[in-house]
């Protein structure tokens, strides 16, 4: 009898750590937000909480793209490096027809949705040759991301760098342009940003790719056993680029939501994004081992990545300090993955 | 029952393979092989480990390209390059290596590569309705929606042979599709193979069990180092005669004459239970000096898991082991390798050898304590001295010390890490499947060996899946269950039937 509460007490201890193990980063992150808000109890909001959810909608929509790349067992670092192409080459072709130091001093009025949609080529190109290189050339996906995050800074820079004005901040967007990322929509005394419109758009479009089409299920079924997806007559070669070139699509998509969001680009926007697209879908429950993970996931990833980086500029921690703190995090992160996804032994 | 001769002969061929060949390097991997399949029949490809059977099927399934040789299939010249042509034209395959993305649901594997759409959709419901449907024929009780990693090693199978039967191809492969089946689901799995074979199916089937290829097929086609053999009507061939067209050696030669004399006891694991899954469940048993102990089991019986968790690669959650009486810990291969432990692990490629390095690395890499003199500096000539010893003992086939491993043969390559090993003077040897994929002589060779270290008084644990090996070799057998110790025999009181029933125990 005596064994009997003793051996379930046992069993309640260790079912409780293993919560607490498979749950750490959450937990982690929790008392980061607790610690917030005790510093400064302000920082509970409307106000604050739409700022996070604007911030976090350009985040979601590329954490998206990689996010598939890493159901798919592959990894893209050049992620930041594209979104700042899309963001000066959108930026530079919606420059106000009145501004003095436009880069087109004779481009007319194009319609918003032109240059976006260029971007998104630009970008679903470049996106694509990693994904050629990756599964047709089988170089590692780091290395192949790696090399093209510095040939496409390479290339924004020589566009962004020239006559007449050469390299300065592209501002003087067009009223129309910053309207389509920095507008709401009215209903009586509440507003919704458009950016979170777009986002849920874009959350719905990548929601219904990933579970309702056979591509969807081919990504999950390639990160997840290659060999199985192979030997069931799966084309990986063409489903792979494809993963990149969908990815490729969203960065410009948000690149230049970006540009639109801040209201200038240079060829160092987006710098180090990578990081924090990847990070938010690690937290989200994405494993490096590919296979698993969710839209969801990832969204829930970006937003808690968002609330920390929020509260802690909120609370006026040292912005060197707030790498520190964010490294921490996507150490612990991809820990806890491997404790959980790893072939422990 | 097997079809009588006069009604095999009548059926026309569906799938001729002409002078195959294949090279992989430093192996002649298949030699003009040879496979002529009727419609409407079982065929059994045999041949021991390395025989070339995999690869001929690989060759057919379009995973590998062959070198030369013809496939007629349908009365038209065959050429596949990919997995999907091979399943397209009719062709399908169940997998050695259980070939599935655990973490999606039964129904999407078997859909896997030919999802039915809806529009630009993948149709749930006509997936779901399908997969019930083969299931209900082919009365297998499994939820569709059920994940993969959820299920069991032998319903995992069935789902692939499910699978396999879902294409409606003209031709199944079969690699060892019973290798983790109870003896209830192979009757099931049998009276699948019989309707399938009513449709007019050909079925190869690739098996090292003797009364099943005797009671299923209706013909067999042997195979030995890559090259076609025989082939003969099941019904009128003996086991025996199979065997010897396998092995290419009179039975009474296969195996050296035991020497070694087991004596007291050198080690005692009592009640181990390793942490992380799959893991081995409370496991006791003792080891002699001079005792070959046998491991048998079937696959995902945690054989493999058992040598790791012993050699501390795979952490324990309790139990003890005793060398010499002492309790020891072996946390972690280091402290093994001090204590006199040696481990040769079953994936030589992925976890035995260093490809790239020459074999003066690999036979010293785990021993090089040995060659440190002062300063750090490591003594070449005592690595030259311990290589040529390692490579003279075991007579390594080789052109030189600085031999990249990678280009040796399968059994040369063995015998190198076996010499890594035996420089460390181990007291206790853990073998996983030693002989696997190596030719008939080098398997002698390690035979001998074994038995070799056997008469000085070492103890020597072989992890094995052939049971000739098994009972020729060994002093007793120890049979895995799920995890679990199902019994311990002496090798000269049993037989293959007692060890298969043990191995089911746990099931």
């Amino acid at each position: 009898m005596e064994e009997k509460v003793i051996n379930t007490r046992k069993q309640l201890y260790d079912n409780v750590t293993k919560w607490m193990m498979n749950n750490a980063i959450y937990l982690v992150l929790l008392a980061l937000l607790v610690i917030i808000v005790i510093i400064s109890p302000d920082f509970i909001s409307l106000r604050n909480f739409k700022n996070i959810l604007v911030q976090a909608s350009t985040r979601v929509i590329m954490a998206l793209g990689v996010g598939g790349i890493i159901i798919a067992k592959g990894t893209d670092l050049s992620l930041g490096r594209q979104v700042g192409l899309a963001a000066v080459i959108s930026a530079s072709l919606l420059q106000d027809i009145k501004y003095e130091y436009r880069m087109y001093p004779d481009l007319p009025v194009l319609w918003i949705i032109v240059p976006i949609l260029i971007v998104m080529v630009v970008t679903a190109l470049f996106s694509t040759m990693n994904g050629f290189v990756v599964a047709k050339l089988n170089v590692d996906p780091f290395i192949a991301t790696l090399g093209m995050m510095v040939i496409v800074y390479g290339v924004n820079s020589i566009y962004y760098d020239r006559p007449p004005y050469g390299a300065q901040p592209i501002g003087g967007l067009d009223k129309r342009f910053t309207g389509f990322a920095q507008g709401s929509i009215h209903l009586g005394s509440f507003d919704i940003p458009y950016l979170i419109i777009y986002a849920m758009i874009v959350i719905g479009i990548i929601w219904v790719i990933w579970t309702k089409t056979s591509f969807g299920k081919n990504m999950y079924a390639i990160g997840g056993n290659k060999e199985a997806a192979l030997v069931s007559g799966v084309n990986v070669v063409v489903c792979t680029i494809l993963v990149y070139t969908l990815a490729g699509l969203l960065y410009g998509l948000g690149g230049s939501l970006e540009a639109a969001r801040i209201g200038s680009a240079t060829n160092n926007t987006g710098n180090m994004y990578e990081l924090d697209a990847i990070s938010a879908c690690i937290v989200g429950g994405l494993s490096f081992n590919g296979g698993v993970g969710s839209v969801s996931g990832i969204v829930t990833g970006v937003l808690i990545f968002q609330v920390i980086a929020y509260g802690l500029s909120f609370i006026g921690v040292n912005p060197y300090l707030q790498f520190i703190i964010k490294g921490l995090i996507i150490i612990i992160a991809v820990a806890i993955d491997s404790r959980k996804h790893g072939n422990n032994k | 029952m097997a079809d009588t001769t006069q009604e095999i002969d009548n059926k026309p061929f569906i799938l001729e393979m002409k002078n195959m060949s294949k090279s992989f390097p430093g192996v002649k991997a298949l030699d003009k092989a040879m496979l002529s399949v009727r419609e409407g029949t079982v065929h059994a490809l045999l041949g021991e480990n390395g025989a070339g059977k995999s690869t001929l099927m690989k060759c057919l399934f379009g995973i590998y390209n062959e070198d030369e040789g013809e496939i007629v299939f349908n009365n038209k010249r065959l050429k596949v390059s990919s997995a999907k042509q091979a399943l397209d034209q009719g062709i399908s395959m169940v997998h050695q290596e259980l070939n599935q993305v655990k973490d999606m649901r039964i129904m999407d594997n078997i859909w896997l590569g030919r999802f039915p759409r809806k529009g630009p959709f993948a149709d749930e419901v006509k997936m779901y309705q399908d997969t019930a449907k083969i299931f209900k024929e082919l009365d297998i009780t499994l939820n569709p929606k059920q994940k993969v990693r959820s299920l069991s090693v032998s319903e995992s199978q069935m789902t692939e042979i499910a699978k396999a039967v879902s294409y409606d191809s003209k031709i199944i492969v079969m690699d060892e599709p019973t290798s983790s089946l109870t003896e209830i689901e192979v009757n099931h799995l049998f009276r699948i193979i019989r309707s399938l074979k009513a449709r007019g199916v050909g079925i190869i089937y690739i098996s090292h069990k003797m009364e099943e290829i005797k009671e299923i097929s209706d013909e067999v086609t042997i195979m030995r180092d890559g090259k076609y053999i025989a082939t003969r009507k099941s019904n009128e061939v003996s086991t025996d005669e199979i065997i010897s067209l396998m092995v290419g050696r009179d039975l009474t030669h296969r195996f050296p004459v035991k020497t070694n004399q087991p004596g007291e006891v050198i080690m005692t694991v009592e009640n181990l239970t390793s942490l992380h899954q799959p893991s081995v469940i409370d496991v006791s048993f003792d080891l002699r000096k001079g005792e070959i102990l046998g491991i048998a089991g079937l696959v995902g019986s945690r054989r493999t898991e058992l040598l790791e968790t012993i050699f501390g690669t795979r952490a324990k959650k309790s139990g003890v082991i005793y060398l010499h009486g002492k309790v020891i810990k072996n946390k972690f291969p280091k402290e093994s390798i001090k204590n006199g432990f040696a481990l040769v692990t079953e994936e030589r490629r992925e976890t035995g050898i260093f490809g790239v390095a020459n074999i003066i690395f690999n036979a010293v890499i785990a021993n090089l304590k040995r060659y440190v003199q002062p300063i750090k500096i490591l003594n070449n000539k005592k690595m030259q001295e311990d290589t040529a010893w390692v490579i003279n003992s075991m007579s390594v086939k080789t052109p030189s010390h600085k031999t990249r491993i990678s280009s040796l043969s399968g059994g040369n390559q063995q015998k190198i890490i076996l010499g890594r090993w035996l420089l460390t003077e181990p007291e206790v040897l853990l073998l996983d499947e030693p002989t696997r994929g190596i030719d008939v002589g080098a398997k002698f060779d390690i035979y001998e060996l074994m038995i070799e270290l056997g008469a000085k008084e070492k103890g020597v644990i072989m992890v094995s899946s052939e049971m000739p090996e098994l009972l020729g070799v060994t002093d007793r057998i120890l049979v895995m269950s799920n995890g679990r110790v199902a019994g311990i025999v002496n090798t000269n009181e049993t037989n293959q039937e007692e060890i298969l029933r043990l191995a089911a125990k746990y099931l």
